[in-house]
């Protein structure tokens, strides 16, 4: 169906174009004169950050954490690695020696590898973890000089992720 | 060996019984189980103990269904209703499925408030002390008891007791680990080992939520066809050592080939990612393998993937392109008087290969030419006499099956035979010394590995291995069938027949083959047991050959 | 002969202190103002957009040995802007008519340098006139060389082979033969007025009668308030029809079309970069530049200022100890800056104008040409012919 648009009629001053042009330029002088006085609400990072202002559930650096009792909760189920859309995560997983003192959980990650380069910063790595053993925490500012340096290693994102306390411990039970 | 193995029911005069599965009438023959009526009817029944192969125990109980029989009358027969069809009086109770037998006249529902009720209990019983293992257990994404749960399954659990603790990473055999927590008892792997492998080792002990599955005191599962028990296990209690943690299996992509370590020719499923190769589990063929395969054959694929296979053409041990290699072998095979060149191919080449081996003697001139035999003990099961996987193929297309070799090493060794082409054998093993290799002008050798005869090739040729080619072979019951490409080949390293062919053009033959498939029309227009053959015709399920005239295919 | 004797032979001083101040335009004044204007494009679009704009790149002290670097409210930007484009990659296409593609460039450079010969941007500096070429035709000569522009935006449109570009240099081309008619016509009545062409005449004649925007403003006040409106009204008619031309001459939003980005990615000078691409920045902002100089010239009095006299002066504050030539040399000083400081206002007023109004439709952008600043313009030389004649 056609719809035609109605256009506004205009008076000569409309017409002319000069008044709103000059409105125009009163209203972008008023802001230059704000501007150049200083009054601009940029931040200016990195000498000034918004880190303590960023809400609990931001969502930085994909990182791994361990338990109050310093287990590293991921046991290298791969289910990030296979929901990572940009396919940024790769795992080596490895069984657990007897010697261990977390033997019963049997599994754990040898190598877990995240491709910074490729993270997409989306969180459904730590969406879909049955572990809960990957956050997205507040580190935004990953950056290196080699693409080497930009593949978070286990140690790494260990480092990055530290302790998370307070989550299910499915392990440590009686069993 | 039992009835499952053995080909397609004979068309013998098995009486039809008719049927009422979920409103519908059908014919099945007599002595069919229930379950195979519903599945056959395309109405799946949820199950864990029961398996086409095995005999039925019934007691997973998963795979409760509705019963109905016939109303019979006064004079004992079944009363018609208006369809002509017997009006059924359905039972209260639920029946397992699989262990009844149907019976004339006999309805069933795979559906019903009756049914879904059962299952939902069935399940959560199951569940019960069934451990939150699912992150690191292998078996998920291929578990019956996942799949299940969540069709039937709560989503939570309403059990508070404690779980039932049981023995966890247990060592029962060489190749198995086992889980009892996750063992929901179904004993299709002690029926396996009772009435397929013949190795009764496994069995329950203890009662109700105790049992627990185990090997008998002293013995241990290390039969040669215990793997097929993980394969079976529908959860994760058994575990294959080779495959534990190595892959979630979702990220698995499955390619249909065959075996190649034997001539049995059992049907596989290679699994692989990224270019590795994680495991191999047999495949279903009624012809050939039924459902199983030996460990012995299964894990013999880390070859593949091993640090020394050859990745680039190598001219006198320098690396060349393939272009230069080709060039150089078909000039030193050529400088040579076609009487003093021989060539040995294997019976462990496709029949394309070997097609194409044939052909590359003929244009050479050679007349010296074998394959290696490997007689070997079988089992009497699934590991045949013969180790190679095509003996048939080479006998079919014109190599001859041992009967030179001695000819051509006594050639080798005096001096005769100046130029020899090895493809995919070490020439060691076929009764030449190293050192008269050593002394040869030229010995082109194809090869996907390093063995004693590879340091003293002149051109040494990397190939491609079983799941890194497409191809065909016969096995020893006659049945032509396919390999098919799971990973591609490391390195520089190509297919054999696109080598071959390279060879030949270069030597110049003909050429006029550009694809796997057209090698193998050119084969079937030349060898008369192959004629109206090709290679999709093969089919996943392969073609049983009349050797001596054309091939028999109505079987499918 | 000696040295000084030659060189103040009236030939040879001629050519020496043309050089002289060919060579301060070019590099005191053209270069500086352009690297000046785009960081005052980054500055201005800033504040008016309410950011901050450039504001690191400064004095990197540290390097020589300071605690700290000075960012200097950003000014660093000004040098590492050129700096930049000439360090980077100059990429050529692989199917562009290679000749054209490298003349293109330095023909949209050059004639806006061209224009600045014939505009006086000073009084005079020890009696030398502060204009490197003082013709008699120079408000033509300005018309003949900055419609030579087009020339360098068609052939880059052309010889990049690329149907952005070619797009952009045909509405460039349109775009221009459109608006110069009006620009030319619009000062017609300034000649009317003046009976001069010569620009450093025309800055004298507004020296004495008042600047042109509202002549008879000061000096000869022999005319009534009646006849000063009267007089008025055309030179403001005149005015705003140059001064839009102007915009549209110099591809400046609201004109900008043939660089229009949304439609055209670069426009003309999409396939270009490095140099190539820096001439054409430097080229569109030397035009601005040259575009205030004559504007300023015709309208605001060029270097002139009420009450501030000019280098022939030899009056300085009323001292009387001080050397014979100190006056002018400090009123020639003072002239200059004024000119350029009035160029500057403009150059800030095309800015401030680029990022208050939207870019104009193609249609609309005709129209105007056309139909209403063609016909206007015209009637405005009859107008000023009446007024003329009613005052005389």
């Amino acid at each position: 169906m056609a719809f035609v648009v109605q256009r506004p009629k205009l008076n000569l001053a409309e017409k002319l174009y000069l008044p709103a042009v000059l409105g125009g330029l009163l209203l972008t002088i008023r802001h230059f004169f704000k501007g150049a006085a200083g009054r601009n609400v940029t931040m200016q990072y990195p000498e000034v950050k918004w880190d303590d202002h960023l809400p609990e559930w931001y969502r930085g650096a994909p990182t791994l954490v361990a338990d109050e009792w310093g287990r590293e909760r991921c046991v290298s189920c791969q289910l990030c690695e296979f929901i990572c859309p940009p396919r940024a995560i790769t795992i080596t997983p490895e069984e657990i020696p007897n010697s261990d003192p977390w033997a019963k959980v049997e599994k754990r990650p040898k190598e877990f590898e995240i491709d910074m380069i490729r993270c997409i910063y989306c969180g459904l790595c730590e969406e879909v973890c049955p572990e809960q053993a990957i956050y997205l925490r507040k580190d935004y500012s990953i950056t290196g000089y080699t693409r080497a340096e930009m593949k978070h290693d286990k140690a790494k994102l260990y480092e990055l992720g530290g302790v998370k306390a307070g989550v299910v411990n499915k392990w440590n039970e009686k069993k | 060996m039992t009835t499952t193995a053995t080909p397609a029911q004979p068309k013998t005069e098995v009486p039809l019984l008719n049927v009422q599965v979920d409103g519908e009438w059908r014919q099945f023959p007599k002595g069919t189980r229930l379950i195979e009526a519903c599945i056959k009817s395309g109405q799946y029944v949820p199950h864990y103990c029961y398996h086409p192969k095995l005999s039925s125990p019934g007691n997973c109980r998963m795979c409760l269904v509705q019963l109905g029989m016939p109303k019979l009358g006064a004079d004992r027969k079944p009363e018609l209703g208006e369809d002509g069809r017997p009006i059924l009086n359905w039972s209260p109770r639920p029946a397992i499925s699989c262990a009844t037998e149907i019976s004339e006249g006999m309805g069933v529902r795979t559906s019903g408030p009756l049914v879904e009720e059962c299952r939902n209990g069935v399940m959560e019983f199951l569940l019960i002390n069934h451990p939150l293992d699912c992150p690191i257990c292998d078996q998920a994404g291929e578990c019956r008891l996942q799949e299940f749960s969540v069709e039937y399954g709560k989503g939570e659990s309403r059990f508070l007791e404690e779980k039932v603790k049981k023995p966890k990473r247990v060592d029962i055999g060489e190749r198995i680990v086992l889980d009892d927590e996750r063992c929901i008892m179904c004993s299709r792997c002690i029926r396996f080992m009772q009435e397929v492998a013949h190795d009764d080792v496994l069995g329950f002990v203890n009662r109700g939520s105790h049992t627990t599955l185990t090997v008998y005191p002293g013995k241990r599962l290390d039969n040669n066809y215990s793997l097929n028990t993980v394969d079976i296990c529908p959860v994760g209690a058994l575990t294959s050592k080779d495959f534990r943690f190595r892959m979630r299996v979702w990220f698995l992509k499955e390619t249909k080939s065959i075996d190649v370590n034997c001539g049995t020719g059992s049907n596989i499923l290679i699994s692989s990612r990224e270019g590795i190769v994680h495991r191999i589990t047999p495949r279903e063929n009624d012809f050939v393998n039924s459902c199983w395969m030996p460990d012995s054959h299964r894990l013999n694929f880390h070859y593949l993937h091993d640090e020394d296979r050859l990745k680039t053409p190598l001219v006198k041990s320098a690396p060349a392109t393939w272009t230069d290699a080709i060039s150089t072998a078909a000039a030193q095979l050529k400088s040579h008087e076609p009487a003093r060149i021989a060539m040995i191919a294997s019976a462990r080449m496709t029949n394309e290969e070997l097609f194409l081996a044939r052909r590359l003697a003929t244009a050479l001139g050679i007349e010296q030419f074998d394959v290696l035999p490997r007689p070997q003990e079988g089992d009497g099961f699934l590991i045949s006499n013969d180790g190679n996987p095509n003996t048939t193929g080479a006998k079919l297309l014109g190599l001859h099956c041992g009967g030179r070799l001695s000819a051509i090493a006594a050639g080798v060794a005096s001096g005769a035979i100046r130029g020899l082409l090895v493809l995919g054998e070490d020439a060691t093993q076929c009764g030449i010394a190293e050192g008269d290799l050593a002394n040869l002008e030229t010995l082109v050798v194809v090869d996907i590995l390093p063995n004693k005869t590879t340091p003293h090739a002149t051109v040494l040729l990397p190939a491609s291995g079983f799941a890194e080619k497409r191809g065909s072979m016969i096995n020893l019951a006659g049945r032509i069938q396919r390999l098919n490409r799971a990973i591609s080949a490391p390195g520089l390293a190509r297919d054999d027949w696109e080598i071959l062919r390279d060879l030949i053009v270069a030597v110049g033959g003909p050429n006029g083959v550009y694809s796997i498939e057209e090698v193998f029309r050119a084969m079937a227009a030349e060898t008369p047991a192959l004629t109206g053959l090709s290679m999709a015709g093969i089919g996943d399920l392969g073609v049983e050959l009349a050797l001596d005239g054309a091939p028999r295919r109505a079987e499918i | 002969m000696d040295i000084s004797s030659f060189l103040f032979q009236p030939s040879v001083f001629l050519i020496w202190t043309s050089l002289v101040k060919t060579l301060f335009i070019l590099f005191g004044a053209i270069l500086p103002l352009v690297s000046l204007a785009v960081f005052a494009e980054r500055k201005v679009s800033a504040f008016i957009q309410d950011r901050v704009g450039p504001n690191r790149v400064g004095a990197p002290t540290s390097l020589v040995g300071f605690k700290k670097d000075y960012s200097l409210w950003g000014l660093g930007q000004m040098v590492a802007d050129p700096i930049k484009l000439l360090l980077k990659e100059n990429f050529i296409p692989k199917s562009v008519n290679k000749f054209y593609y490298y003349i293109a460039p330095k023909l949209t450079m050059i004639p806006p340098l061209l224009v600045l010969a014939v505009i006086p941007f000073g009084s005079s500096f020890l009696g030398v006139p502060m204009v490197i070429a003082n013709v008699d035709i120079g408000i033509l000569f300005v018309f003949a060389v900055s419609s030579l522009g087009v020339y360098g935006i068609v052939l880059a449109g052309w010889a990049s082979n690329s149907k952005y570009p070619f797009l952009g240099g045909i509405r460039s081309s349109s775009q221009m033969i459109s608006y110069e008619l009006a620009l030319g016509l619009s000062v017609v009545p300034i000649f009317l007025i003046c009976g001069t062409l010569n620009l450093s005449q025309i800055v004298d004649w507004q020296v004495k009668n008042g600047w042109l925007i509202a002549p008879f403003a000061v000096g000869g006040g022999s005319l009534s308030l009646v006849q000063r409106v009267l007089l008025w009204i055309p030179m403001v008619i005149s005015f705003v029809i140059f001064l839009v031309s102007m915009f549209a001459e110099t591809n400046r939003t609201p004109f900008d079309l043939p660089e229009a980005e949304q439609e055209l990615i670069g426009g003309y000078h999409t396939e270009y970069s490095s140099m190539g691409f820096a001439l054409f920045f430097l080229g569109e902002y030397a035009a601005m530049i040259a575009g205030s100089g004559v504007i300023v010239t015709l309208f605001f009095g060029g270097w002139s200022l009420p009450f501030i006299p000019d280098g022939s002066s030899h009056w300085l504050f009323g001292l009387t100890n001080i050397p014979d030539w100190l006056p002018g040399v400090v009123w020639g000083f003072v002239n200059i800056n004024v000119f350029f400081a009035k160029v500057s206002l403009f150059i800030f007023f095309f800015i401030w104008v680029r990022w208050t109004v939207p870019r104009f439709r193609y249609d609309q952008l005709m129209k105007l040409g056309w139909i209403y600043f063609f016909e206007i313009a015209l009637a405005n030389i009859f107008l000023a012919a009446l007024v003329l004649v009613y005052i005389k």
